[in-house]
C-alpha cells in the first residue's frame, strides 16, 4: 500500500471538508425529508436566457471563448456596473469573466497573496474564503460579527485585527448565511480604515441584486477613495438564477485583473462559451426577472422572519441573500444538536451556524429558496418541534 | 391582481398572520381587505384542489363542446343558463372559434355522461350539436402539478 499521505500537500490535508455536508446528507437518506438547506435559486434561469446559450449551440457557437470573456459580455457588465452602482470599468482591461465567482475569489487571493500575508475575513461567512486564502499561501484571521450588531462588520473590530502583516480585507456582503448588508455608513466606516492601514478589499458582491427593503446594495469601490484598492467579485448565479452555468466575473484596478487573467489562462483558460452567450442576454434583458425573483424571495423572507420570532427563536431582519440566521441559544441545544434532532425528529433540514464559523454557534442558517407551500410546511413543523422541546419530550 | 390575491389563489390556506407577514401589512387590513372581495364577490369561494387518482370512488369528467344558434334577445346567456342549472355540469365557458359552449360534466360511469348528452344537454333548444371528449388523466390543474413526475422535484444539490 502507497502512503499517499506523504505525497499529498500539507496544507491541502490540513482544510477541514465542509460542515454544511453532513446535514444534506442525513436528509437524503431520509424520505419526506423538508430541506431548507440549499443555497442556490429554487427558479430556473429564465427562458429568454437559457433561450439565447441554446441557439449559440444551435449556430455551432462551441469554441473557447477569448480568455478575459467575449467583448460584448465584459462590455455588458461594465454597462451594468456604470447602471446599477455607477461605477465606470474599462471592459478591455478592467474586468475578467471566470468560471462562477468563485474563480475569481481564488485568482484574487493568489494574485495578491505573499507567504505569510494575512487576510481578513469577517466570520460567519461562505466557507471558501478561509481555505481559498490558505492554499494561497495567507494566513486567514477571522473577525466575529454580532447579532447585536445585525451582523454587520464594524470598523471596530476591523481595526483591532489589524497587524503590520495585514494585506487585504474580504468583504462578504449581502453575506451568506447571516443575510446581512452593509449600507452605505458602515462601509464609509470601514473604508476609512482600509485606507489608513493601506489595505486591499476583495468585496463580494455575489448577492447584489438581492437586498429588500428599498436598500439597494452599495459596492464599497464607490466609496471615496476606494474604487482603486478594491476587487469586486460578482456573477450570474443569485441574481439570474444561472448556478449551474458557472459563470462570474472580477473587476478592479487593471493591474491586478491583469495578474489575475494570467492565471486564468493558465489554469483555465477561458469560461464555459455557451454560458457567456446566455449571460450576454441576461444582462441586455434580465431587469425584469430579477425584479421578480426579488419580489417573491422578499415574500418568503418575511414569512420565515415572521415566524422564527414568533416561535421565539429571535432572528434579527435579514436585508440580503436569501438566508435567515435565527439564534437558537433559548433551546438550551447547540447548533449542531438542534440540527440533529430537528432532522431525526422532524425530518427537516437546516444548516448549523458553526459551519460557517465558530461564531455562528448558537444559530442555524435557514434558506428561504424554496416556494412558499414547501416554507409554510417546514415552518409548521419547527414549530412542532419546539413545542415537544419545550414539553420536555 | 393584488398581491393578496395572488397568494390566496395560489394557496387559500394561508393564514391571516402569514399573510400580513408576507405583504408587510397589519393583520386588520388583510382581514378587513378578503372581507372585502368577499362582499364585492371578488373572492367566489375557497376549495381544495383534489388529485382524483388517488380516490377509490372516482368519477369521470368530459369537456363537451355545443354548437347553438343564438337567441336574438339574449345571445348566449340564456342557452349558458340553462346549462349551468345541471349539478353535472361543473364549468360552462363560451368559446371563441369552432364551436360555441364548452362544459365540463361530470358523472359515475361514462355511460352517465352520455345519457346526460343525449337526453339532457342535445335536447335544449338552440342546441345545434354536441362533441363529446372523455377526459383521460390529469396531469395539471389549477397550476399544480398532479403527477408524480415533472417539475415539482427538487434536483438542486448541496456543493458546499
Amino acid at each position: 500500500m502507497i502512503d499517499y499521505s506523504k505525497y499529498l500537500n500539507s496544507s491541502i490535508q490540513s482544510l477541514r471538508p465542509s460542515g454544511i455536508r453532513k446535514f444534506f446528507d442525513i436528509a437524503n437518506e431520509m424520505d419526506h425529508v423538508i430541506s431548507l438547506s440549499i443555497g442556490e435559486p429554487d427558479f430556473q434561469t429564465p427562458w429568454h436566457i437559457r433561450d439565447e446559450g441554446i441557439r449559440s449551440l444551435e449556430k455551432g457557437r462551441t469554441w473557447y471563448s477569448p480568455n478575459r470573456g467575449f467583448a460584448d459580455l465584459l462590455q455588458e457588465i461594465s454597462n451594468y456596473y456604470k447602471r446599477r452602482f455607477s461605477l465606470t470599468y474599462e471592459p478591455t482591461t478592467q474586468a475578467l469573466v471566470t468560471v462562477g465567482g468563485s474563480e475569481a475569489i481564488d485568482l484574487a487571493f493568489r494574485s495578491l497573496v505573499e507567504k505569510g500575508d494575512e487576510v481578513i475575513i469577517p466570520q460567519p461567512a461562505f466557507v471558501c474564503y478561509n481555505p481559498l486564502c490558505i492554499m494561497a499561501g495567507g494566513v486567514p484571521v477571522n473577525i466575529n460579527t454580532r447579532n447585536e450588531d445585525n451582523f454587520r462588520l464594524r470598523a471596530c473590530d476591523l481595526e483591532a485585527a489589524i497587524t503590520p502583516k495585514t494585506k487585504m480585507l474580504v468583504l462578504p456582503f449581502p453575506n451568506n448565511p447571516t443575510g446581512a448588508i452593509m449600507e452605505r455608513k458602515d462601509l464609509e466606516e470601514i473604508a476609512e480604515v482600509v485606507k489608513r492601514h493601506d489595505l486591499i478589499v476583495l468585496s463580494d458582491e455575489i448577492y447584489c441584486e438581492l437586498t429588500y427593503g428599498d436598500r439597494n446594495h452599495v459596492s464599497i469601490a464607490s466609496i471615496d477613495g476606494m474604487y482603486d484598492r478594491t476587487i469586486v467579485i460578482n456573477g450570474f448565479s443569485k441574481s439570474y438564477a444561472m448556478t449551474g452555468w458557472r459563470l462570474g466575473y472580477a473587476l478592479g484596478p487593471a493591474p491586478i485583473i491583469s495578474e489575475m487573467t494570467k492565471l486564468h489562462q493558465y489554469g483555465i483558460m477561458s469560461a464555459p462559451t455557451t454560458a457567456q452567450y446566455a449571460a450576454i442576454e441576461a444582462l441586455k434583458n434580465g431587469d425584469r426577472d430579477v425584479n421578480h425573483m426579488r419580489d417573491e424571495y422578499d415574500m418568503r423572507r418575511r414569512l420565515v422572519v415572521d415566524s422564527f420570532n414568533d416561535m421565539g427563536l429571535t432572528c434579527f431582519e435579514p436585508l440580503g441573500a436569501f438566508y435567515v440566521f435565527p439564534c437558537i441559544k433559548s433551546t438550551g441545544l447547540t447548533s449542531e444538536e438542534f440540527c440533529t434532532r430537528l432532522i431525526m425528529e422532524k425530518h427537516v433540514a437546516v444548516v448549523p451556524g458553526n459551519a460557517f464559523g465558530d461564531c455562528g454557534e448558537g444559530f442555524v442558517r435557514v434558506s428561504y429558496s424554496y416556494s412558499l407551500n414547501h416554507l409554510k410546511a417546514a415552518l409548521e413543523r419547527i414549530r412542532e418541534f419546539l413545542g415537544e422541546l419545550k414539553n420536555g419530550d | 391582481m393584488t398581491k393578496l390575491l395572488k397568494l390566496l389563489s395560489e394557496n387559500s390556506n394561508f393564514s391571516i398572520s402569514e399573510l400580513a407577514a408576507m405583504l408587510g401589512e397589519p393583520e386588520e387590513a388583510v382581514k378587513a381587505q378578503i372581507k372585502e372581495y368577499e362582499n364585492k364577490g371578488i373572492i367566489r369561494g375557497y376549495q381544495a384542489i383534489i388529485n382524483c387518482d388517488y380516490l377509490d370512488d372516482s368519477f369521470v369528467e368530459a369537456l363537451i363542446e355545443l354548437k347553438v344558434t343564438p337567441k336574438k334577445e339574449t345571445g348566449f346567456d340564456e342557452i349558458a343558463e340553462m346549462c349551468m342549472a345541471f349539478d353535472e355540469v361543473e364549468s360552462v365557458y363560451l368559446m371563441a372559434g369552432v364551436y360555441d359552449l364548452a362544459l365540463i360534466v361530470r358523472g359515475q360511469t361514462m355511460q352517465d355522461i352520455a345519457m346526460f348528452v343525449a337526453k339532457k344537454l342535445s335536447t335544449i333548444e338552440g342546441v345545434l350539436s354536441t362533441g363529446t371528449h372523455f377526459i383521460m388523466r390529469r396531469y395539471k390543474d389549477r397550476g399544480l402539478n398532479l403527477t408524480e413526475f415533472g417539475s415539482d422535484k427538487d434536483e438542486r444539490s448541496l456543493i458546499l
